[in-house]
């Protein structure tokens, strides 16, 4: 099942009095339960399509369907709602909120976004806990944490709200290799639990064939797709 | 909404010494307005009682048109008899009303025998009087309060310009409304301190002699001076007294009477209205601090938290939600402010009550200054604190709730 679907998506900004094509015309599907990533040199596009597939900014031309949203119409409000509802997001720099505890960044989502009862809150926060080996740091304040620890962090809230699909932008870029497949496992883990759809921005050779599906861009363009089996499929 | 407050706390702990700043800030306001409120009301209502209690009362009822030529005493714009019956009926029915005092105000001459001076006087019914000015017997500086028919109480003033004692005889003379000139023999019953304000200078004798002295048949009246219950309820007091006076008509259908409060009477109500002006000036200065302060730390805030509003905004917080976390940052901020302002200035307040400060008003002094803690004043000023902290933070608030997430996210 197609859950994400772009049909010559474009995308450009304007900087001064010139225009910069970061998408040129993209087409491209994933599926539901896909564990992909998106692979290219610096500047090549890929964290501004994962931008756009998450509703954080609005394609320039084409079409865009999210889980059968077209997220280029979706006003301010109604894309908070969209993202809140649907997408989970693992950033480069972990981007936990510092004043809050390991247990309340995760809880946070259910608390102000999708407000759940604290029995049930606290039911899910303590499995994601873990399966993220994050139990018995649950009281600590991310500043007390390590790299790996945060994105641990970072993945399990993401997964709190059961999202249908988890954007994640260089999620092992801060993380030395060992971590980062860590943090890889972790994710293609969850994904089997779970079934929740994976995308993940790339531009390091050594991760990329833990996708199991790959999308190539170089210069906004979309130079190549493929499927691998994913080198150590969870 | 408790959770939002429970981060707007740790954020302000986060920023702890700007934090501290600005609540210090805010507390340094609060107490000085507090203090300066609570001082100000303080000598503002002595005074007062000391103009109303020892001299005009709280309201003055008088014929209408008295008022205008009141530096003249006009024997000819007295009360008559049936007036002053039917005003007193109207008094006695208030329930707000809880004494007055008829007095007849006329000008003379005062002579020892030696020299003769100008006199003001207000001739009184010492039983009434003392009930509606109860602070006239504390003025009288030697003699006795308890006037008998032909004594006379003389202002401080005069006495000491006269050589006057208790016991002196003098004659005081006064032309009646007919312009005849009378002349009666007085004994000094006492010497009366001299007050700043209008009666402050005159003296005393019994309505009785007033009327003997100016051969007034029949007997008639100048004013009446009313005290209320409660002087707080001045304002609905003299309302509904007005309404039943102003229904008393002459035969050509014009007021019989007109009524005034203290302050039309007395010109230390300019000062009260001075006093409150610059009141209000010092919480328009509070509201600058507040407002700049809060604005100033929020507007820092939402810039360095910017990535970290890009977070939330992608995680799925409503722009609403992000506006209300930073609200509740600054209404925290002005709390806190609030807390400690309120706390210092009650320690400041009974502070200057212990230091037993004291000032002069007119010729008297030694009038300590006793401050108090109003909660009234106190709940103002802390519901304006609070509202301005909220506002302050309104706009930095906003900017934070219209950030687009992908740019915030970039922020470093």
């Amino acid at each position: 099942m197609t859950i994400i679907s772009g049909k010559d998506l474009r995308k450009h900004y304007i900087a001064g009095e010139t225009k910069v094509e970061a998408l040129k015309g993209l087409n491209f599907t994933l599926d539901a339960g896909d564990f992909a990533a998106f692979v290219g040199p610096s500047g090549s596009g890929k964290t501004t399509l994962l931008s756009l597939i998450g509703c954080l900014d609005k394609p320039t031309g084409g079409l865009l369907e999210v889980c059968g949203t077209d997220v280029g119409k979706l006003d301010r409000k109604a894309g908070a709602r969209f993202r809140g509802e649907n997408i989970g997001f693992v950033f480069q720099d972990f981007n936990l909120i510092p004043v809050l505890t390991v247990y309340e960044n995760i809880e946070y989502p259910l608390m102000i976004v999708n407000p759940l009862p604290e029995e049930e809150r606290k039911k899910r926060i303590m499995a994601l806990l873990e399966e993220v080996g994050m139990t018995d740091q649950s009281h600590k304040y991310p500043d007390q944490l390590s790299g790996g620890q945060k994105q641990r962090v970072a993945v399990a809230r993401a997964l709190v709200t059961r999202p249908k699909l988890v954007l994640a932008d260089e999620p092992t870029a801060n993380l030395d290799h060992k971590t980062a497949y860590m943090i890889l496992e972790l994710m293609k883990k969850m994904r089997a639990e779970t079934g929740t759809t994976f995308i993940f921005s790339t531009h390091d050779q050594k991760i990329i064939g833990e996708a199991e599906r790959i999308f190539t861009l170089e210069d906004g363009e979309l130079t190549g797709t493929s499927r691998t089996g994913g080198n150590n499929n969870a | 909404m408790l959770k939002i407050f429970k981060m707007a706390v740790r954020n302000t702990h986060r920023y702890a010494r700007r934090s501290l700043l600005i609540v210090s800030l805010i507390a340094v306001g609060v107490v000085f307005v507090q203090v300066y409120m609570a001082a100000t009301n303080s000598y503002k209502n002595l005074i007062i009682s000391q103009i109303t209690d020892s001299m005009l009362g709280h309201i003055q009822v008088h014929k209408k048109g008295y008022l205008v030529s009141v530096e003249n005493v006009p024997l000819n714009m007295n009360l008559t008899a049936e007036q002053t019956a039917r005003a007193e009926a109207i008094l006695k029915g208030n329930p707000l009303v809880e004494s007055y005092s008829t007095r007849i105000k006329l000008g003379g001459m005062i002579s020892n025998f030696a020299e003769t001076t100008n006199i003001r006087l207000a001739a009184i019914n010492p039983g009434e009087e003392f009930k509606t000015v109860p602070l006239l017997p504390s003025r009288i500086l030697e003699g006795t309060s308890n006037l008998k028919p032909g004594e006379a109480l003389v202002p401080e003033l005069l006495a000491k310009g006269m050589k006057l004692k208790t016991g002196d005889t003098v004659v005081l003379v006064a032309t009646n409304k007919d312009g005849s000139v009378n002349g009666k023999q007085f004994t000094i019953g006492g010497i009366i301190e001299t007050a700043p304000g209008p009666g402050g200078r005159d003296g005393y004798i019994l309505l009785a002699d007033a009327m003997e002295l100016l051969r007034m048949e029949p007997p008639e009246i100048s004013e009446i001076a009313v005290r209320l219950k409660d002087f707080s309820k001045l304002e609905p007091a003299f309302n509904s007294l007005m309404k039943a006076f102003m229904q008393e008509k002459n035969k050509d259908g014009k007021p019989v009477f007109e009524i005034h409060t203290w302050e039309k009477l007395s010109p230390f109500s300019a000062i009260a209205k001075m006093i409150n002006m610059m009141t209000l000036m010092v919480k328009i200065m509070l509201v600058a601090i507040v407002l700049i302060g809060i604005m100033n730390v929020m507007i820092m805030s939402v810039y360095e938290r910017t990535r970290e509003i890009g977070t939330i905004a992608a995680i799925g917080t409503q722009p609403n939600t992000i506006l209300a976390m930073f609200m509740a940052e600054g209404l925290c901020l002005g709390a806190a402010g609030v807390i400690a302002g309120n706390i210092l200035s009650v320690a400041v307040i009974y502070g200057v009550r212990l230091m037993h400060v004291t000032f002069a008003f007119g010729m008297r002094e030694g009038f300590v200054l006793t401050p108090e803690v109003n909660p009234v004043d106190f709940s103002i000023i802390s519901a304006i604190v609070l509202a301005v902290a909220v506002l302050g933070s309104l706009q930095p608030a906003w900017k934070a709730s219209r950030l687009e997430p992908v740019k915030a996210l970039k922020s470093i």
